[in-house]
């Protein structure tokens, strides 16, 4: 069964018997290879910044309440205002029920709400409360939808289900962009997050993203690179640019730097923009804003003179 | 009159790459023959043996996982950090009762065995393994594999290369072990253990304990998440003990004698090989 | 298959700053002598030559050029140090000597492997992150052999030989001087040992780490100079054994000059090796393998995988693949920590490759060079692709040595085991499928004597590496290895 999205989509079964074999020790000596890369001075800074401008700062946290994302949405548009000229983050991930809360707040911003839905994280409830969760959060207003895929069906080999739902939240999203979480932690192989990627990206993903941060591993470099050069391989056959989003398990702005490069080398410029690319990460800003300030003036820094929001 | 008053070591249990007392609490008293100062040394327990267990177990994947040629490096260094330390050792030794030579010819050949054992690291699996033609169409080979978590009973009488002995075969083919240390010369032991310690070796690769035979031999032959159990001495009753309990789980028991271990044949591959297992795989081959 | 509008743009605003490896903390000397005896001598009629770094043609050192009478000089010391000192040192004591030697490489490693990317070259990285640590790990390996020689050969004792004479190349300086001194010590013999002309420094630097070993004088000997002393090297009578890795011609030259010596030898030379990608291989993985298999060391190795073979069914997808790759190696300054393919060796070798790269443009075959901008001073060579070439062309047939990949398409697992054999060369071959016993099959079928399945350019000391055919004989790495350097009594 296909879904007439977009000309050129495959059946669950072409793109099954096409399916691409990963081999893990070359791609865990591709990845050992790209990050020895060095980037230093003005390439740095430059990196630093791309990287915060590409963050989706977020709270998914069941103690969260409209006081703690209002605090974060400030944090979101104001990073640092003693070092003037940094750019503001992509967008603020948060669950359902903050959607109209950080929306209200990111009002005049330029930084997008994008909200996690569909039983997120575990995704264990029916298509029914999903595509319902889904409506609503685009109703309160949210930018962005971030997904998860139901890994069990995934798992079991039943593809054409995950392969419609992810259809069906697609069309339940509107206007709305659809991040697919593969939540890449469950799947183990990575032949299997390339299935996933595949799968996603034919079933109509504006982004593909690797986990819900709520378990580990989350965003690992193979994982990455193997859904970089899916979404390579896709863009080749279809002229779709998809996005890339590594969440979770990044909390350093070497990682944030590394996976840049990562993302260079593989889908070159075109793919150096927030349009394109998200870091789901929380701690990573700070730290990304302490490199910024030790390149400027050569000193190493402190957290305490960081705003924690 | 100024004398300076010396701070004492206590000597403690190595378990898990930390220095606790035995959870009993229970000590023993040895003096060396000469000037009679007494020493408080650790009577440990079941538990402790349990405790030690756990961590070798824990320990046993990762330590088995590195490459052949990082064990052989953290022999080596081992073999650097007893170099550095052989006054130390020396005085322990003469303290237990060794003349000096005797002493001296003891830590020169501790620190050579372990050289020697560094030395097999990588090597030792391209003696012992092999590629098998067999009479089908398949790719046939057979590799060496460690066997687990091994319980050793140390020499007696010879305290530190009894100890080497015992242990760098057995860690340099990828265990990890517990090990009940001589009774009546204790103090190398629990200084080995610091050796071990600096020496990059991962916590719980190797664990040791002091405390008597009579106490704690049946703990280390019956446990039944120990998967070998190397014992050195002569003792009929306590062979018997040794390998009667051992049959509880299959274990692999190897009864050593505790004489001679100067001599080369003391060393060598085969020792390894004792807490080796070996696994055969069959692969087709065709288009 | 595919839109041919698409099209990933790898020039991008955001480029990588320089990153160079800080080298004020190298110590070379002027002017080197000749290690013999255990010391530093002029040559004996003074003369010297220059060693150049190849990607800015600046002198680095000048270097003693060893007559005859040097050559002489340095093998009745290796004579003397055998007979009277080295065979009457205990095997055990043996084998320390030589593990001083692998930590003393470890502590110095830094200072190792920016002299040889000077001297040679190659890329930091690599001499940092593959020559150096493997350098140190031969001598490891084989220092622990050295008093366990009654278990390597079931049934025999051994002896050794006595004097080794060693000739080795520019590619992979120190770590081809370890391949050929730890198993010669270790083994009980001594060393005279000549590097290349291009390459002399790291050698130099490991005599000097010698010293610091107190390895007695006279068990290791190391005389620079080219051809001529090398020749010298070969011929002179007390040599009991020639170990030379370098092209197949000259090997060819070695053995002549050995016939009815008796001596001992063994010869790694030169190789034209297959790199076969079946259309079940992990197509990214293999791109990334045939990549490192020719463009690793500028494509300035033996086992080098130079001729590609492709399963025509995705032959497309992986020459765009390949060309993406290509598209991100950064061709440049070799102390640049970022650079990918560093200088060629010499102004004599860049010729030769430019050579090729004419014969097969007349010969018909399609170049492929990505962009980029080569620096003005020094040798260098922008990685290379040929393909509408076949097994007849001189390009695929002839060992080229630089960073030129020849690529052919195939159809059947046959044509493939057919096409890969048929060459005078036999060193080495990669293969690429996921599937079993395809590999087993496949592998079994070809004749080089190393085989790298489902990756490219793989060394370990354990492992034996050596030739078929006009590759060579004999094994270096392994117990293999050793069986080069005892008599088995």
């Amino acid at each position: 069964m296909t879904v007439a999205l977009k000309s050129g989509i495959r059946t669950v079964a072409s793109i099954l018997d096409s399916a691409r074999s990963v081999d893990q020790v070359g791609a865990e000596e591709r990845v050992s290879r790209l990050f020895k890369r060095s980037v230093k001075k003005e390439s740095k800074l430059t990196a630093l910044k791309m990287a915060l401008s590409m963050i989706d700062l977020t709270t998914l946290e069941g103690k969260d309440s409209p006081g703690k994302v209002k605090q974060l949405c400030y944090k979101a548009a104001h990073l640092h205002d003693q070092f003037p000229g940094l750019p503001a983050v992509a967008a603020i991930c948060v669950y359902p029920t903050m959607v109209a809360v950080a929306k209200n707040e990111l009002e005049g911003t330029g930084i997008k709400t994008a909200a996690v839905a569909t039983g997120f994280p575990s995704g264990m409830t029916s298509q029914d409360v999903k595509l319902d969760e889904v409506r609503k959060v685009v109703n309160d207003g949210a930018d962005e939808v971030d997904m998860v895929i139901s890994r069990g069906h995934f798992l079991k080999g039943d593809y054409q289900y995950v392969y419609d739902e992810i259809a069906a939240v697609k069309e339940a999203c509107g206007n709305a962009e659809l991040k697919v979480i593969l939540e890449t932690g469950e799947l183990q192989t990575l032949d299997k997050v390339r299935r996933a990627s595949d799968l996603a990206m034919e079933a109509g993903a504006d982004f593909i993203k690797t986990s819900t941060g709520k378990v580990k591993p989350a965003a690992t470099p193979p994982v990455v690179l193997v859904m970089l050069e899916a979404i390579r391989d896709f863009y080749y056959r279809t002229g779709r640019r998809v996005g890339m989003k590594p969440a979770g398990g990044i909390g350093t702005a070497k990682q944030a730097i590394q996976y840049l490069v990562m993302l260079r080398e593989t889908l070159g410029q075109d793919w150096l923009t927030p349009d394109l690319y998200r870091i789901g990460a929380s701690s990573l800003a700070n730290d990304i804003l302490m490199q910024i300030m030790k390149q400027t003036t050569g000193v190493y820094q402190s957290i305490n003179y960081f705003s924690i929001d | 009159m100024s004398n300076r008053l010396d701070v004492r070591k206590t000597y403690k249990l190595y378990i898990d790459g930390k220095f606790p007392r035995t959870e009993s609490g229970r000590y023993y008293k040895w003096s060396g023959d000469k000037d009679g100062e007494v020493v408080n040394i650790c009577l440990g327990s079941r538990k402790d043996f349990r405790d030690a267990v756990v961590a070798a177990r824990k320990a046993f994947d990762p330590w088995q996982n590195r490459t052949a040629y990082n064990r052989g490096q953290i022999l080596y260094r081992i073999g650097e950090m007893l170099e550095g330390r052989r006054d130390q050792f020396l005085a322990e030794l003469t303290l237990q009762g060794a003349a000096k030579r005797e002493a001296t010819r003891e830590v020169n050949g501790a620190i050579d065995r372990l050289i020697y054992y560094a030395g097999w690291a990588d090597k030792y699996q391209q003696l012992f393994s092999s590629v098998n033609p067999v009479a089908q169409p398949y790719f046939n080979y057979s590799i060496t594999e460690a066997t687990g978590v091994v319980s050793i009973v140390a020499p007696e009488e010879s305290s530190l290369l009894g100890l080497v002995t015992a242990i760098a075969p057995v860690i340099i083919g990828g265990n990890s072990c517990v090990v009940l240390a001589s009774h009546s010369k204790p103090l190398c032991s629990i200084s080995f253990a610091e050796v071990l310690q600096t020496s990059d070796v991962p916590s719980g690769v190797v664990n040791i304990l002091t405390g008597q035979r009579a106490e704690l031999l049946e703990q280390f032959a019956s446990h039944m998440d120990v998967n070998a159990i190397s014992y050195f001495g002569d003792d009929a009753g306590e062979i018997k003990i040794v390998e009667e309990n051992a049959s509880l789980n299959v274990k692999r028991a190897s009864i050593l004698p505790e004489k001679d271990l100067q001599k080369n044949g003391a060393q060598g591959p085969y020792h390894i090989l004792k807490t080796q297992e070996i696994k055969t795989t069959w692969h087709p081959m065709g288009i | 298959m595919g839109n041919t509008e698409t099209k990933i743009e790898f020039d991008s605003d955001w480029t990588y700053d320089p990153a160079p490896q800080a080298t004020d903390f190298i110590k070379l000397q002027e002017r080197y002598g000749l290690y013999i005896n255990g010391k530093f001598k002029p040559s004996d009629n003074g003369r010297c030559f220059d060693t150049i770094n190849p990607a800015t043609e600046e002198k680095l050192a000048e270097v003693s050029e060893a007559s005859e009478k040097d050559v002489d000089r340095a093998v009745r010391a290796a004579k003397e140090a055998y007979e009277n000192v080295w065979s009457k040192v205990s095997p055990k004591e043996r084998g320390k000597y030589v593990y001083r030697i692998a930590r003393l490489i470890q502590e110095c490693a830094r200072e190792f492997a920016v002299i040889e990317t000077m001297d040679g070259g190659k890329p930091i990285r690599e001499s940092r992150d593959i020559d150096i640590p493997l350098a140190a790990a031969h001598f490891f390996y084989y220092a622990g052999w050295a008093d366990k020689l009654d278990y390597a050969f079931p049934g025999r004792k051994t002896k050794p030989l006595g004097v080794a004479g060693q000739i080795i190349p520019w590619n992979f300086p120190l770590l081809m001087a370890a391949w050929k001194i730890a198993p010669a010590i270790a083994a009980g013999n001594t060393v005279v040992l000549k590097p290349a002309e291009t390459t002399p420094l790291t050698a130099l630097k490991l005599a000097e780490v010698i010293q610091e070993a107190d390895l007695p004088p006279g068990v290791v000997n190391i005389i620079t100079g080219a051809g001529e002393t090398g020749a010298h090297l070969v011929n002179h009578p007390e040599v009991n054994k020639i170990a030379f890795t370098g092209s197949t011609e000259v090997g060819k030259i070695i053995q002549k000059s050995l016939a009815g010596t008796g001596k001992n030898y063994t010869l790694e030379l030169g190789g034209k090796a297959a790199n076969i990608i079946f259309e079940d291989a992990a197509i990214d993985q293999a791109v990334e393998g045939i990549i490192n298999g020719i463009f690793f060391n500028q494509g300035h190795v033996c086992c080098a995988g130079s001729r590609l073979f492709v399963q025509e069914s995705i032959a497309d997808e992986l020459l765009r693949k390949l060309q993406d790759r290509m598209a991100t190696l950064i061709v440049g300054d070799p102390l640049d920590k970022n650079s990918d393919i560093g200088a060629i060796n010499s102004k004599a070798q860049l010729e030769k490759i430019k050579h090729y790269e004419k014969i097969g443009v007349k010969e018909g075959g399609s170049i492929y060079q990505p962009e980029c901008t080569l620096p003005e001073k020094g040798f260098w060579y922008p990685p290379t692709l040929f393909t509408d070439v076949s097994q007849s062309h001189r390009v695929v047939q002839e060992e080229i040595f630089g960073p030129v990949l020849a690529i052919q398409t195939f159809r059947t697992v046959d044509e493939a085991i057919q096409k890969a054999n048929n060459t005078p060369y036999g060193l080495s071959g990669g293969v690429w499928t996921e599937k079993g016993s395809k590999f087993f099959k496949v592998t079994k079928a070809i004749r080089a004597g190393v085989i790298w399945a489902n990756t490219f350019n793989k060394f370990d000391p354990t492992s034996p590496f050596g030739g078929y055919k006009e590759s060579g004989m004999g094994r270096e790495g392994g117990i293999s290895g050793l069986s080069a350097y005892v008599e088995l009594v």
